[in-house]
């Protein structure tokens, strides 16, 4: 019998959570401004710039000077929450994120807007499903990615306290609710959603509440699951990862971004050195997607509630 | 400082950096002689800068765009205090501070990490919009390479700094006409700058950029026309000061060897007098 959690939850857009908690903050503090790529509606900044209409810094259609311009705010004094769609603020600014923000150490955040594949049908010019592998790569730039509202107002509050740039991804997708109204965001440490002995399911974004589903199925055919929900990419909860190997001998990885370089290259690097256990990692398998809305995709790459529960069987049976 | 001061402290500053390129065997001689005179002017008349305070709020800040001519950064920058002056010795270096392009991190008085062309102005556009925000008088100044304007991320720059009205911003282009390997006009043309700078909404003077009497009344607040940015095309001679270096493609970052250092620290001291 399957036990679908959040299939009938409501969801909720983690960009409504954002805006909410950077007007809230922004209204405390008058260095925080936002920057954005004619982007004021896919960012949901009118909001913002209805309240701040002078902190609203629209560069136009103009990614490369957008992070420039966001690490010399920084130089100002200002904490800018530099805005746009994912796959054009990482792929087209990111040598300016690599100079400018990570090499340069400047308080820039970095705010991946509809990361992942969430435009969907529009197609993979719109997909942003390399940017963990990107960001990662560069030194002192945390990387991001809440499961929920409640976490992505979290991680909000905590990048306005962090002295240094982040790049924190954010979905349009709606996604049920996981953590608590009120979560303290805590780089580098994830969260146990559920613990369990026979297996380890880590995800993040608009992953976790599938694996969350799968690990219920599990548990309605004996298995018990433990889920991380494993925000913080860079730095990695390298503790838990290992608890997780020790402790439940297996581990998946279900990510909304290519398998090469990810969330889950960054678990079996980890995995690798220190506690090396049988591993299976989900995600786009280093392909271009086909036409499908964001959810779609997702099931269509093998990352449905029954396919994930599957493949924790198979890395299940694995064990030695 | 006066203007006979200010060339004499230039040319102490070209033999500074000849010196350092020739013990470091490596540099970028060329364009060093082409901005020496733009960054003395800036850093010993035009701005407001506080070397024992590199982070105070309301200093002037200058960026370096061309972050491949770091050496004659870090020489104006230990003449006017913000690094000792022994330390341009370890220039390039194991594990020297100074390596081939300026870094904030580690350097007092440099504002943000160059190296990669066409980054400054887009970072000098978000200073100056910040102290915009701040209603500070602070000011920004951003040399670039006349080839460097070929990357778009400037043009996209430029456009913004129209866009916010950002008159407390100056743009210095080192207009020496060579890049790394051709003439600027044998590559990608952007000459004549001035009108395309007007086009965008700039106001925008030629200045001769090794007549520091005119870079110093060019880069004076009163020079600013309210509501705009400024540019500043400075005509310059990549190799300034060495006669076998002067307009000489080949010495974009070439190393001289004994004799032709010791011909050029002779023509040098000789223009020192």
């Amino acid at each position: 019998m399957k036990d679908l959690l959040y299939a009938d939850a409501d969801r909720f857009d983690c960009r409504d959570a954002f805006v909410a908690t950077l007007e809230d903050l922004g209204a405390q503090d008058t260095a925080i401004v936002a920057v954005c790529n004619d982007s004021v509606g896919s960012s949901k900044l009118a909001g913002f710039r209805d309240r701040f209409p002078e902190r609203l810094i629209n560069v136009g259609i103009a990614e490369q000077n957008m992070v420039g311009v966001g690490a010399g705010l920084a130089n100002g004094g200002k904490i800018p929450f530099v805005c746009a769609a994912s796959p054009f603020l990482t792929g087209r600014a990111l040598e300016q994120i690599k100079a400018d923000v990570a090499y340069s150490r400047t308080n820039v955040k970095l705010i991946g807007i509809s990361s992942g594949m969430a435009y969907g049908e529009l197609g993979p010019t719109h997909h942003s499903i390399e940017d963990f592998a990107w960001i990662r790569a560069l030194p002192d730039v945390p990387v991001v990615a809440p499961a929920d509202r409640h976490e992505t107002a979290a991680a909000i509050r905590w990048a306005v306290a962090h002295d240094g740039g982040c790049f924190l991804r954010l979905s349009r997708v709606g996604v049920p609710d996981l953590l608590p109204d009120g979560h303290v965001f805590r780089l580098g440490v994830a969260d146990t959603l559920r613990d369990g002995g026979d297996v380890t399911l880590i995800a993040n974004g608009v992953l976790t509440h599938r694996v969350m589903e799968a690990a219920s199925l599990l548990s309605n055919r004996g298995i018990d699951a433990r889920v991380l929900n494993m925000a913080s990419v860079r730095p990695i909860d390298a503790h838990a990862i290992v608890a997780a190997a020790r402790e439940t001998g297996a581990i998946l990885t279900a990510e909304e971004h290519t398998t090469f370089g990810g969330l889950g290259s960054a678990v079996a690097e980890v995995v690798v050195d220190h506690a090396p256990v049988p591993m299976t990692r989900m995600g786009v398998p280093g392909v271009f997607a086909h036409t499908a809305s964001a959810n779609q995709l997702l099931d269509d790459f093998g990352m449905t509630p029954d396919a994930i529960a599957d493949a924790a069987q198979t890395v299940l049976a694995r064990k030695g | 400082m006066d203007v006979d001061e200010l060339e004499r402290l230039a040319n102490h500053i070209r033999r500074r950096d000849l010196r350092a390129v020739f013990e470091a065997g490596a540099g970028h001689i060329g364009g060093e002689m082409s901005v020496i005179d733009i960054l003395t002017t800036l850093y010993f008349d035009v701005m407001d800068v506080d070397p024992a305070r590199p982070d105070w709020a309301n200093r002037d800040r200058l960026v370096l765009s061309k972050g491949h001519t770091a050496l004659a950064l870090y020489v104006v920058l230990s003449e006017r205090g913000f690094i000792p002056k022994d330390e341009v010795s370890s220039f390039l270096q194991h594990n020297s501070r100074l390596n081939g392009h300026p870094n904030r991190v580690k350097v007092p008085g440099v504002e943000t990490n160059t190296g990669p062309l066409g980054h400054g102005l887009p970072v000098g556009v978000g200073m100056a919009k910040a102290a915009k925000l701040d209603g500070a008088s602070w000011r920004t100044f951003v040399v670039v390479g006349d080839g460097e304007m070929q990357e778009g991320s400037n043009w996209e720059a430029i456009m913004a700094a129209r866009q916010f009205g950002l008159d407390n911003l100056t743009l210095i282009v080192d207009h020496n006409g060579l890049q790394q390997g051709a003439a600027l006009a044998d590559t990608n043309d952007l000459a004549p700058l001035l009108p395309k700078l007007e086009a965008f909404g700039w106001t925008a003077r030629e200045v001769d950029g090794h007549d520091i009497g005119a870079l110093r009344a060019a880069l004076s607040r009163d020079a600013v026309t309210p509501g705009r940015p400024t540019c500043l095309v400075a005509k310059t001679n990549k190799g300034h000061g060495i006669s076998f270096m002067s307009g000489n493609v080949a010495w974009h970052h070439k190393v001289p060897n004994a004799d032709q250092y010791a011909t050029a620290m002779a023509e040098l001291e000789g223009e020192a007098g």
